[in-house]
């Protein structure tokens, strides 16, 4: 059997599959622009948060992934199923890409420009939400796609802890020694990837300011 | 809270010094008053403290000695919103907003003062014949704009909510020579009109000659000499001489300064 005739017979399980993988990399996306953004625009705000919080996200970052999935086992709640664990650990690895991108972005912003507008009399919040954010929007973006980039790729790890997902295929295949199982698995994580990435990619330009 | 009702100068500097934490005084023992509708000048080199000056006044810096009183109020009794909002300011590198059009750029403090849109509108259409803009430039980005046109978005920006005092720091500085002369002619004709009281940085003797009612000249931090045009011309201060000798052959074919 080859592998077209493997997606044929197994469709709707890949297709199942493809969504299980898409719940686990969208809600720990989410969370982490949740997270992520407010804690960049923080330590653009109190730099001294800077070194602390982006030093955090990054360590967090080196731990391999298959360590942190075993180090989150026996938190409580979050251990019980292995999907809010996936999520979780997914959710810290996007956080740096967000973090950072959120501060570079906002401290990118023309100095003239925020300048001019504090001495126009805008508020912090104003300055924030009318002229920095706005501005630091394509940068903001283009992490966002990196994370997610990243996330569709360390998802597939996350069946390893039984979280489901197109890893299941890949590491059926590689206990069964069968490459189809294997590509099962990879080619929809795979365009999951470029997908993910053209289209925020896509975003990214459009939000561009002029 | 309403500027309290003052008839005294609209800007004193009272034994103003500046310092950033650890690093060396940038201004030091600034004693000065702007009188209401006047131009003064802030002439000086570069780091001599002039744009310094500019920002203690609506407060973008806090003095560390002395007190800055605008109306007659201390800045740092200010609601520094407040402050902010009824002094317009203009640099040198304009800072218009480059997501928003030319419109939203000027009508920016009518809509966080909160007025209501017809009004924001009419007052935009008003400033933009008021700065010489083609009414068409209204839906435009800054981007889009030549360096002039941007000046002129960055004049009748701080002139929206119609402020009674103006700062601007080397407002024309990037601009070419005719640009230039064209927009220094404009302002004062603007001012005869509106009677703002006006601080204006420059390093330009030529320019502080044809806008200020008084020139104060900075140097390492310091007010040197404060007189109007004809007497800084006169002055025997060195460093106001030397000012005047380094300017002679521009002062002299501008015909701003007698035949020798």
């Amino acid at each position: 059997m080859n592998f077209w005739q493997f997606v044929l017979h197994n469709h709707t399980e890949m297709l199942e599959m493809t969504l299980q993988h898409l719940w686990l990399v969208g809600i720990s996306t989410l969370l982490a622009v949740l997270i992520g953004i407010p804690l960049g625009v923080l330590i653009t705000r109190w730099p001294r948060l800077n070194k602390p919080v982006l030093g955090a996200a990054n360590i967090i970052q080196t731990i391999p992934s298959l360590a942190l999935f075993g180090f989150l086992l026996p938190a409580p709640w979050i251990g019980e199923r292995a999907d809010r664990l996936a999520i979780l650990a997914l959710t810290l690895y996007a956080l740096l890409p967000l973090i950072r991108n959120t501060y570079a972005g906002i401290t990118g912003v023309d100095r003239a420009v925020v300048e001019a507008g504090r001495g126009m009399g805008m508020t912090g919040r104003q300055l924030l939400f009318q002229v920095e954010l706005p501005l630091a929007l394509g940068v903001i973006i283009a992490g966002v796609r990196v994370a997610t980039v990243i996330s569709v790729g360390v998802a597939t790890i996350a069946a390893a802890i039984g979280a489901g997902g197109l890893g299941e295929y890949i590491f059926r295949g590689l206990a069964m020694v069968n490459n189809q199982l294997i590509l099962a698995g990879a080619v929809p994580a795979a365009l999951l990837a470029l997908l993910a990435d053209f289209s925020l990619g896509w975003l990214e330009k459009r939000l561009q300011p002029r | 809270m309403p500027p309290p009702a003052h008839n005294g100068p609209a800007i004193e500097f009272r034994d103003v010094g500046f310092r950033i934490d650890g690093s060396r005084e940038l201004l030091h023992g600034l004693n000065l008053e702007v009188q209401r509708g006047e131009t003064l000048v802030l002439l000086g080199r570069s780091g001599s403290g002039k744009t310094t000056t500019l920002k203690l006044i609506n407060r973008l810096l806090a003095p560390s000695a002395g007190d800055v009183r605008v109306s007659g109020q201390s800045t740092q009794e200010w609601d520094v919103i407040r402050l902010r909002r009824m002094i317009g300011y203009v640099i040198q590198e304009v800072g218009l907003f480059p997501h928003f059009t030319v419109a939203r750029n000027i009508g920016l403090v009518p809509q966080i003062e909160g007025w209501p849109a017809e009004r924001i509108q009419q007052r935009v259409d008003e400033l933009l014949q008021l700065a010489g803009l083609d009414p068409q430039l209204a839906s435009r980005y800054p981007s889009q704009l030549s360096g002039g046109q941007r000046q002129r978005v960055g004049v009748a920006r701080a002139l929206a909510a119609d402020p009674p005092i103006l700062l601007m720091d080397e407002p024309f500085g990037a601009l070419d020579p005719i640009t230039r002369a064209e927009l220094q002619r404009e302002f004062l004709a603007l001012q005869q009109r509106l009677k703002m009281t006006v601080v204006f940085v420059t390093h330009d003797l030529r320019e502080a000659l044809l806008l200020g009612s008084r020139i104060a000249l900075m140097e390492e931090g310091r007010l040197v000499t404060i007189h109007p045009p004809e007497e800084f011309l006169r002055s025997k201060e060195p460093l106001a001489a030397a000012y005047v000798d380094a300017f002679g052959a521009a002062l002299d074919s501008s015909g701003k300064r007698g035949p020798s």
